[in-house]
């Protein structure tokens, strides 16, 4: 028998209280597209990264090809023949295609011949796989589909055999992804092994062989893809059977609470990433807003929300002027106003994650009643405050003291989701509520966001997720570079058609 | 590349006790060596360290004096260090707080004695403050580093203060750059004044109550940073700007209360000086007080609970470093400059150095126990 070429045995990893890696057996054939499924935290991208050599199992052994290996960092895996491309790239933006690729391997001090011969290669490399790229092209002038390219003809030109892609799709439109998904094939067809990670049931379908199915780190399946379907596998990720759908009313419209008008966003660069846009949301209404990242979702939230100051145009809330381009009502004037946000990037933004639970439960309500009386935080308010939240909506572990970076991301987006629910809003600007967020707490999430629909409150909803997008919204949005392209209700339309509007094409 | 240590798993006495105490105590081992070199018994020199700092009273008493500079100069980096600040300027903004006392004592020295003090106080940190303030000004506003414009506001409020002295409030019966003697009635008690009263005598001690204001200094640090709404900005601002922002919490504001705080706490330093000490201003008091504070704050985590033991410490090395320097003639009072130099370089920039090992040998230790 053909040893495999990649075999994992018993590896362990934890990090603190966490085993991130518990016993996993893995056994990934040669020439096959291997899924590994499973919610985000339940060890995936741990568990790559000790293939990649970024961290160092406990214990447990890598074989490849049938020779053990010993990883202690990303060059001894490439050497091995193990390639990644992960969720971030790697690349250096002011460098062209070929610069970033030799970066590290240049062998010589002075470019010349052996650069030659790089370039050659790799146009070869390129022609066998179809990938189609400008190798002195600049990266940042790059989409971001072309840039996922240019890391899988990095791992290629290096030699690699295996490939790892964590998350390949999460930033790209469905015309990118069927794309990504073709190079795959071709990849295969030449008979490379591809592992797939994904927390996306409809792309293990699609393109994998087999499918692992990770929980709690630990794998708790393996299957050939064509033995199970969507419900098994989202089963076994969870641990129970999951609703795929929310179970939704008929939205109840009532008056227009918030409005934009003809607004107009630059970015810190002074690049204007927001162009004239216009809408409005009505109370009991969830407007949702799709778009490929980086169309000026982030800019028109930061501006929704105070923290961006506006071009030109005006922001209504309740018929009153919020903004426009003189005034700029602060964070805090908005919140007092009855308008709460949840940030995209919850690390970045949303809490500071070295500060304690408690203090982030109360973080930009920390100067009101009860949680301060002139100036001095009430210790013993803010704690059974935090305990009662944290109970309700489930933030595990219910530890009010821990460190918020000791939460796991689907915890910590709870927390947020919470501090900003609990004052009832009446506008509530969402940014990506489940980026990082396991299935389970995914269905809380929604859920409330439903609830909160259904109380009465208007919401935006950005989300680079179609399919949240989809089953969260009323009427959709669609944002491409900075415009609103496309209005659609959510009854009448498909993913097909969202994805041309993202893209541009419409 | 050492494995990582997972932070939540270290017990806060490895993070808090044993790697501060690791990295001194090397700090310690190299400085001997330096002491070897020159030329003496290292354990010698530490036997002479102990004694001059507690051996007798009036040793002991200079230790504390030290102490309560160390603590006013350690808690001023620590405030705007939760801001995230990194506030050099303790020195001038000391030497600063000093002129405050003296123009405040002088001018009001006709009201009651507590109240004269407590003007005086309010002068010191005021002073201090207003000297901090303009480099924060300049980075909330502009975005100049505090790193460079406080260094270069030492050497602004130096020359300064070296004008003061020659031209302006110089005492002018005599030729040296110091102002008069404030008068008698508003000076600090003194230890020794204290120890009298028990018929303990002491030759001289410049120990006086100001020691008092350092503890009194330390309880308002750790109350302000984490008991108030100020604090907790600060800190908010200093571990994530952009989530402060998000909050509504206003980064230039913050960076403004942080830096004139902290330099209100370095310009109380003055307050040992110049009232309970010298009784005038005298040129360079601070002595690099402000600098050591440095030390004495990266040591102390930034917490007064840390910062306390930390300026102790540097007092011992103050004291019973010029006791050795007596004794021992290939001992120059530079040796323990060094000495101070070589703590600095271990407990601050140096201080990640054995961490991660450290961390993750008592991690495994524990885990062993765990298991068994």
């Amino acid at each position: 028998m053909v040893s495999p070429i990649l075999e994992l045995k018993n590896i362990n990893k934890s990090f603190g209280h966490v085993q991130a890696n518990k016993n996993i057996n893995l056994t990934i054939k040669k020439g096959t597209i291997h899924g590994i499924i499973g919610e985000n935290g339940a060890g995936k991208s741990t568990l790559m990264s000790i293939v990649y050599g970024l961290y160092q199992a406990d214990t447990g052994s890598i074989n490849v090809s049938g020779k053990e290996i010993k990883l202690r960092s990303p060059r001894d895996s490439i050497e091995s023949g193990i390639g990644m491309v992960h969720q971030h790239f790697m690349l250096v933006e002011n460098f062209t295609v070929i610069e970033n690729i030799v970066l590290g391997f240049e062998g010589e001090f002075v470019f010349g011949k052996k650069l030659e011969k790089a370039k050659e290669d790799l146009q070869k490399l390129c022609e066998t796989y179809k990938l189609n790229i400008d190798l002195d092209s600049v990266i940042s002038d790059l989409s971001v589909g072309f840039r996922q390219r240019v890391e899988i003809l990095k791992s290629l030109y290096r030699g690699a055999e295996i490939f790892i892609l964590d998350e390949p799709t999460g930033v790209l439109t469905p015309q990118e992804v069927d794309e990504l998904f073709k190079i795959l094939r071709s990849l295969k067809e030449e008979g490379k092994t591809i592992v797939l990670i994904t927390h996306k049931l409809n792309e293990i379908m699609d393109l994998t062989s087999e499918v692992s199915v990770m929980r709690q780190g630990e794998v708790v399946g393996h299957t050939k893809t064509t033995d199970t379907n969507k419900e098994k596998l989202a089963e076994m990720m969870v641990g129970r059977s999951v609703l795929l759908r929310l179970n939704k009313t008929e939205a109840k419209l009532g008056d227009v609470v918030f409005k934009v008008e003809n607004l107009t966003v630059k970015d810190d660069l002074d690049v204007t990433r927001v162009k004239n846009v216009n809408f409005e949301i009505r109370s009991g209404e969830i407007l949702g807003l799709a778009g490929v990242t980086g169309n000026g979702q982030t800019e028109l939230l930061e501006a929704l929300s105070g923290i961006r100051n506006v071009e030109s145009g005006a922001i209504y809330l309740n018929d009153e002027k919020i903004s426009d381009k003189d005034n700029l009502l602060d964070p805090r004037e908005l919140k007092e106003k009855g308008l709460a946000h949840v940030p995209e990037d919850r690390q970045r933004m949303g809490l500071v994650t070295d500060f304690k639970a408690y203090e982030n439960l109360i973080f930009g309500y920390h100067d009101q009643e009860p949680y301060s009386k002139s100036s001095i935080l009430r210790d013993g308010d803010i704690l059974s405050f935090s305990k009662k939240v944290m109970e309700e909506y489930d933030v595990r572990p219910r530890s009010p003291q821990l460190i918020t970076s000791n939460f796991s991301g689907g915890n910590q987006q709870k927390i947020i989701l919470s501090r900003e629910l609990n004052e009832n809003p009446k506008i509530l600007l969402v940014g990506q509520p489940t980026r990082g967020v396991d299935i389970g707490a995914i269905e809380f999430i929604h859920q409330r966001l439903i609830d909160m629909r259904d109380k009465g409150a208007a919401i935006l909803l950005v989300s680079v997720e179609l399919d949240e997008v989809l089953s969260l919204s009323d009427r959709i949005l669609v944002m491409f570079d900075g415009n609103i392209v496309g209005e659609r209700v959510n009854k009448d339309v498909t993913d097909r058609d969202l994805g041309l509007l993202m893209a541009g094409v419409a | 590349m050492a494995a990582a240590v997972d932070k939540s798993r270290v017990p806060w006495w490895v993070s808090n006790l044993i790697v501060p105490l690791v990295n001194l105590i090397l700090a310690l081992l190299v400085s001997a060596l330096f002491i070897f070199i020159a030329g003496e018994n290292p354990i010698q020199a530490v036997k002479l360290i102990i004694y001059g700092s507690f051996g007798y009273l009036d040793g002991f008493a200079y230790t504390l004096y030290y102490t309560t500079n160390f603590v006013f100069t350690g808690l001023a980096f620590a405030v705007a260090f939760h801001c995230r600040l990194f506030n050099i300027g303790g020195e001038g903004q000391a030497y600063i707080g000093g002129l405050g006392v003296f123009l405040v004592a002088i001018n009001v020295s006709f009201l009651p004695v507590p109240i004269v003090w407590l003007l005086a106080i309010a002068g010191a940190f005021i002073f201090g403050a207003g000297w901090a303030f303009i480099p924060a000004y300049l980075q909330a506003k502009r975005g100049s580093h505090v790193v460079i414009t406080t260094i270069m506001f030492n050497f602004i409020a130096s020359s300064l203060m070296v004008f003061l002295l020659v031209d302006v409030i110089r005492d002018m019966k005599q030729m040296g750059p110091h102002t008069v003697a404030l008068p008698k009635e508003i000076w600090f008690p003194t230890f020794k004044e204290f120890a009298a009263l028990f018929g303990i005598k002491i030759r001289y001690s410049p120990l006086n109550i100001s020691f008092l204001l350092a503890i009194a200094a330390s309880f308002f640090v750790w109350f302000l940073v984490w008991k108030t709404k100020w604090g907790y900005e600060m800190r908010a601002v200093g571990h994530n700007m952009q989530a402060a922002i998000y909050a509504g919490i206003s980064p230039y504001k913050n960076i403004i209360i942080a830096m004139c705080i902290s330099g209100g706490l370095a310009g109380l330093l003055g307050i040992n000086e110049i009232l309970g000490v010298h009784h005038k201003i005298v040129a360079g008091f601070p002595a690099g007080y402000g600098f050591t504070g440095i030390a004495v704050a990266l040591m102390g985590r930034n917490h007064p609970i840390g910062i306390f033991p930390a300026a102790f410490l540097f007092g011992i090395l103050y004291q019973g470093g010029s006791e050795v320097t007596f004794d021992m003639p290939n001992i120059t009072r530079y040796m323990f400059v060094a000495v101070q130099g070589v703590i600095i370089l271990f407990s601050g920039a140096l201080e990640n150095l054995f961490r991660p090992q450290i961390e993750s040998f008592f991690v495994n230790r524990l885990k062993m126990k765990r298991e068994i």
